[in-house]
């Protein structure tokens, strides 16, 4: 286990050289300078020649890309154009958000996801497996950004319970409580991943519960929810796992559009804002970090997999 | 009064059981599939006993309804489109058909078990062999997890596990067909049932292998008195192991009777198929005297005795009445000839 980690986290050096390869690259083909946009409407072209040079941006792309590799390689991820502070204190002022955005969004998929599930395998066929299919199927198809404005619709501007935008951090006033101001978001964002794994669970409990073993299970006279769950949920965690890592990776572009709707002053809403100032710097680094984190959740989906799985052998 | 020899594993003394009340009496079950808002029948009026301590063999083609009798009798069939239409299942002096499900479920893998066909296929595969077996001791045994793991120890030397005590902690991708076979068995005795039923369980293992696990069945059916049911479709193996025979056809028994007499008289132009369809093991044979025509659609039954289309001494009346069991003290056979065929040579 620990050798096969070691050798994963290997290779995730080559895989990092190629991405940030391309979103360097990705990056230098949205048009617009960047010193004009920073120096604003009355700039000279002057001004703006000398600005170029100075941010290095008139050398060739290699050379910026060697250049800042470099420094990447030394844990300088570069200064932001647009705030002229350093790229990973930009970073680290959203992190708070994205990352208590994301836990929260994860504690509904699984609270809601996994039991309704269940429940919706157990009573296939019935009323409340055909409740619970079509909300999902509802939930699953909603666009973001729609869920989003009617959640606000409902429970800030009609019901006045909770708050419609923005996030205080939980060190300022207020303090834990500052997080129902991540309920709605994090609802938003957790409703259509919520509702695939819904859908997952259910279809994999459905395959496994045809197996075999679950009729010698039967046999020993167990009780059914006892059958269902040890048995046949058991078995289809495997396939389940495996989604939470696809889960992430809709997480991280679901959650770009859902820090803008609600206005978090999270790292979604940072890159879109950042390219909209070409802030090159910013963008790479956030781009860079997802990359590393995505690698990772893979990393973990994989060695639950052989955890949940005694077939698979990690080697 | 019969005393059956108290078990060598197990807690429990099998009960004294009267020589007329057997341990299992099945009476005119009939099972059918539903299908499109229809009932289909599949087993027709099948009736026959099981004494305490004593083996049945289920004999009969693909198809003939022997699975879905034992899976009626375990309890098995809920949740498929498969239906008890009527009849009655008498087990140790209960009518399962009438019991609760929870009631139902205290004699399942306890007074009753069940070994598969499929032993690659059977156990759960990211359980320990070792917490499988346990599981259902702990369930109706109510002891704690460490006399369940000494039991299930115990079992896995008793199904001749080499190295049980490290093979109780691997899972089952580790074990061989034969040995997750074994396992199964082990898993099935684990409460000392009083009826064990197996559903072809050698049918998916190499030759040498089925010999070996038939052998083990008929060693425990020895040592404990555990009664049996065993299905095979090859009546060579049941004539090994069982002292009555039920032979079964399109959902009917066509002929049931101790082996012993059903060897010598052959009452059933079936049965005698079925002999004859067995290779003979010391000569080269180039052909099988496989039985003619197929084994008819459950849908298109035909008129009269349902083996009559395939039958070469089908006369009129086959074709018109089914036959009723003609009874012979202990051998029944569901055939209008019975008595002028018995043992002619065909
Ligand atoms: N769940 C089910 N749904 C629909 N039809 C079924 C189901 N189970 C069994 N059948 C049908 O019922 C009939 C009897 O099946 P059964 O499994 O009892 O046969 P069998 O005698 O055990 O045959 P085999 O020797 O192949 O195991 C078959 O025609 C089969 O297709
Ligand atoms: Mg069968």
């Amino acid at each position: 286990m620990i050798a096969y980690t070691f050798k994963r986290l290997l290779t995730l050096v080559p895989t990092l050289l190629a991405a940030s390869v391309l979103v360097f690259l990705f990056i230098h083909l949205i048009p617009g300078d960047p010193a004009a946009i920073l120096l604003g409407d009355t700039a000279t072209p002057e001004e703006i020649l000398a600005l170029t040079r100075e941010l290095g941006l008139d050398r060739p792309l290699w050379q910026q890309y060697v250049l800042w590799f470099k420094n990447v390689l030394s844990g300088d991820l570069g200064r932001s154009l647009f705030f002229d502070t350093p790229v990973l204190q930009v970073i680290a002022d959203g992190a708070e958000t994205s990352i208590l955005l994301a836990l929260l969004t994860m504690f509904w998929i699984v609270i809601l996801g996994i039991p309704i599930g269940i429940v919706s395998a157990s009573y296939k066929g019935t009323w409340i497996d055909q409740v619970t299919s079509g909300f999902a199927m509802l939930f699953a198809s909603i666009p973001t950004f729609w869920l989003g404005l009617y959640l606000i619709l409902i429970f800030s501007v009609g019901l006045g319970w909770l708050p419609s935008s923005g996030f205080p951090s939980v060190s300022d006033e207020g303090g834990w409580t500052n997080m129902r101001y991540l309920i709605l978001p994090s609802l938003t964002l957790a409703a259509p991943n919520a509702a695939l794994i819904i859908r997952l669970v259910r279809s994999s409990m459905l395959d496994v519960s045809r197996e075999d073993h679950v009729r010698t299970a039967r046999s020993k006279g167990l009780h059914p929810a006892r059958v269902a769950i040890k048995h046949v949920f058991r078995n289809a965690l495997i396939a389940v796992a495996a989604a939470f890592g696809f889960t992430f990776a809709a997480l991280i572009s679901e959650a770009v559009v859902t820090e803008t709707v609600f206005s978090l002053p999270g790292i979604g809403r940072l890159v879109v804002q950042s390219i909209l100032r070409r802030d090159y710097p910013v963008i790479q680094g956030v781009i860079l970090i997802i990359v590393v984190l995505y690698m990772f959740v893979n990393l973990l989906v994989d060695l639950a997999y052989a955890w949940l799985d005694p077939r698979v052998s990690l080697s | 009064m019969r005393y059956v020899t108290a078990l060598t594993l197990g807690s429990r003394m099998i009960s004294p059981v009267s020589d007329n009340q057997p341990l299992l009496r099945v009476e005119n079950l009939c099972i059918a599939i539903q299908n499109a808002g229809q009932l289909q029948p599949v087993v027709r009026d099948l009736s026959f006993e099981v004494q305490a301590s004593q083996t049945l063999g289920i004999v009969g083609e693909s198809g003939s309804g022997k699975s879905l009798t034992v899976l009626a009798i375990m309890g098995l069939l809920s949740g498929s489109p498969v239906r008890v239409t009527s009849g009655k299942v008498w087990f140790d002096g209960k009518d399962l058909l009438q019991l609760s499900d929870a009631e139902r479920r205290s004699i399942m893998g306890d007074g009753m078990s069940m070994i598969f066909q499929e032993p690659m296929t059977s156990l759960n595969p990211v359980y320990k062999i070792g917490d499988q077996i346990m599981e259902g001791i702990r369930h109706h045994q109510h002891c704690s997890a460490k006399e369940a793991r000494t039991r299930a120890l115990q079992l896995l030397e008793k199904v001749k596990i080499p190295d049980a005590s490290t093979r109780i902690d691997h899972y089952p991708h580790q074990l061989s067909g034969g040995q997750r076979q074994r396992v199964m068995i082990a898993m099935a005795l684990a409460c000392d049932p009083l009826l064990l039923i197996a559903d072809e369980p050698t049918t998916a293992l190499d030759v040498t292998v089925q010999k070996e696990v038939l052998d083990l069945i008929a060693e425990i059916q020895q040592d404990t008195g555990t009664a049996i049911i065993l299905i095979s479709h090859d009546l060579g193996v049941i004539a090994q192991t069982c002292n009555f025979v039920a032979v079964m056809y399109c959902g009917e028994i066509v002929e049931s009777s101790t082996t012993e007499k059903l060897f010598q008289r052959l009452g059933h132009p079936y049965t005698r198929g079925l002999i004859e369809s067995i290779p003979p093991l010391h000569s080269d044979v180039e052909w099988l005297n496989a039985i003619p025509g197929q084994v008819p659609a459950l849908n298109a039954l035909p008129v009269g005795c349902s083996y009559q289309p395939r039958c070469s001494h089908a006369q009129a009346q086959c074709r018109q009445n089914p036959p009723v069991a003609l009874l012979d003290d202990e051998h029944i056979v569901r055939c209008h000839f019975a008595q002028q065929l018995q043992g002619r040579a065909s």
